[in-house]
């Protein structure tokens, strides 16, 4: 699906792509077969849709997608000297288009599939994005993805689901997706939104929906958070007016809804804490105590280093960065990031030398060269002050 | 056309004319130095010579195989004398002199002051496909 097909074409498709996947599965045919298919289908469809589009896409795509399956079938068939059965367009089976999708969601995201894995899976048979795509997306070979795809359509070639499937594998898989961000012509964060308000719609899931809140409101804040060439903007420093308020207005109701059902996870305690951010017109007016509660209660759900880390520098701000620096000297130093919290802890607690050389240790090793130099920077501008 | 390694190390190299360390510079040196960069690699794709680059973090380890059912052993992290490879970029130009003046100027990367870092990199050109046609 190159340009030949206009953004709402192809959007259309994609959010098809599994419904249709679905109806070939219920006909008999296994899911890395229909899932060809169905991929074999879209592309027929972005060479003939711009002169047409067909009044009904969705039944275009079946037909189309059922006649690739018979193509295969038939080749195979007479290869092997096999009988034909499935000759005959059979009747359309009952209407279960929703529960199609959701069975979808559950088999790209079965355990016994790495994550890397699960993700290109649902990337592409959810998604329905191509393999050129996803493989741009992130920034490997297309051969490379294309195989990634077929082993994990093989592995999870004899998953038969006896009953529901385990949403917590899903949200992982699309939360994943969402923190790769964006680089090549797939933007992933959107992406990931968009299935994941799929997902909170078929489901009546509290911590599917703290995870679509969760994800809007970070992705709210994507505008301010780097500059034109690429440089972050931490927090605190952020045009608060550049943040997007209708993305906002959406996720703290939908966050509210999912905290009204009083089951409390991870996820809804995360888009809490970025709803608190989101709600300080400037920064100075953050409710930290706040923060630092459900920091807490995120401690409790599950007991991580990082949100350890994180709740280190929320105590910094809401008691002070003494304070502070005694809630992070209990976490584990390995922690991804420790030497930069502390470095921003000794600064507030006026302690600029030791903080110019931590926030320098710290750059050194930064994971991405957007906090790397974020980081040096720091650095640079404590020393530039200690220099007088 | 052929491709060359632009080679940039952490240590192992000569040392620079203007070498202070980044986080010795001012703030917005450290910025202009950053724009330099991204500005040197989106000319090369505009010209159609960028081919890839690559940061590394400094933490490294040797790896070796050790014998049948072992673990392989490792060596690590890199002791101090160590040559380390900080990043790379792949240019894909027409000429060894083109790769020459492309590796002088990144070479000129503004430092601290302002002025060029005179960093030295190393050029590496890569082995070439086999040719189809040989005779």
């Amino acid at each position: 699906m190159t340009g030949a097909v206009g953004l709402l074409d192809e959007l259309l498709l994609r959010e098809l792509t599994p419904a249709v996947i679905g109806v070939l599965v219920r006909r008999g045919v296994d899911f890395a077969t229909a899932e060809d298919a169905v991929q074999e289908a879209l592309l027929a469809a972005a060479l003939a849709w711009p002169g047409q589009q067909p009044a009904d896409p969705k039944g275009w795509l079946v037909t189309v997608a059922w006649r690739k399956f018979l193509d295969a079938h038939r080749s195979e068939a007479s290869r092997r000297d096999r009988e034909l059965r499935v000759e005959a367009e059979p009747p359309p089976g009952p209407t279960e288009a929703a529960d199609d999708t959701l069975q979808l969601f559950f088999l790209c995201a079965h355990p016994s599939l790495t994550p890397v894995a699960a993700v290109a899976l649902t990337l592409r048979a959810v998604g329905g994005l191509t393999t050129r795509q996803i493989a741009q997306a992130y920034l490997v070979p297309e051969a490379t993805m294309a195989q990634r795809i077929s082993r994990a359509k093989r592995t999870v070639r004899d998953v038969r689901f006896t009953g529901p499937g385990d949403l917590a594998t899903v949200r992982r898989v699309l939360y994943l997706v969402f923190n790769e961000g964006y680089t090549g012509e797939v933007d992933l964060a959107t992406e990931a939104i968009r299935l994941t308000r799929q997902l909170a719609a078929m489901t009546d899931d509290p911590e599917t929906a703290g995870l679509l809140a969760l994800m809007l409101l970070h992705h709210a804040r994507r505008e301010a958070r780097t500059r034109s060439d690429g440089s972050l903007v931490p927090l605190t420093e952020q045009d608060r007016s550049r943040w997007n308020t209708s993305m906002i207005t959406e996720g703290v109701a939908v966050l509210q809804t999912a905290l009204g059902r009083d089951r409390l996870g991870e996820f809804q305690a995360q888009a809490a804490i970025a709803a608190l951010h989101a709600d300080a017109p400037r920064a100075e007016e953050t409710d930290w105590v706040q923060i630092v509660g459900w920091y807490d209660e995120l401690l409790r759900l599950t007991e991580s280093p990082v949100v350890q880390l994180n709740r280190a520098i929320a105590i910094g701000e809401a008691d002070g960065a003494k304070a502070g620096l005694a809630a992070l000297a209990a976490v584990d130093p390995g922690v991804p990031r420790h030497t930069a919290a502390s470095a921003y802890l000794h600064e507030k607690a006026g302690d600029i030398a030791t903080a110019a050389r931590l926030y320098a240790d710290a750059a050194r090793s930064a994971p991405n060269l957007a906090e790397r130099h974020h980081l040096t920077r720091q650095a640079a501008r404590i020393n530039q002050l200690l220099r007088g | 056309m052929a491709k060359y390694l632009m080679l940039k190390h952490y240590r192992g190299a000569p040392e620079s004319v203007n070498g202070a360390p980044m986080d010795q510079w001012t703030p917005q040196e450290v910025e202009d130095h950053v724009q330099y960069m991204n500005d040197f690699a989106a000319r090369l794709e505009s010209t159609g010579e960028y081919v890839d680059s690559q940061a590394l973090s400094p933490q490294g380890t040797f790896v070796r195989y050790d014998g049948e059912g072992r673990p392989p052993v490792t060596d690590g992290p890199f002791a101090e004398t160590k040559d380390l490879i900080a990043g790379w970029m792949v240019i894909d130009v027409d000429t060894y002199d083109r790769a020459l003046a492309l590796a002088g100027e990144l070479s000129a990367a503004p430092g601290a002051g302002g002025k060029p870092i005179h960093e030295w990199l190393e050029l590496r050109p890569f082995l070439n496909a086999h040719p189809t046609v040989t005779e």
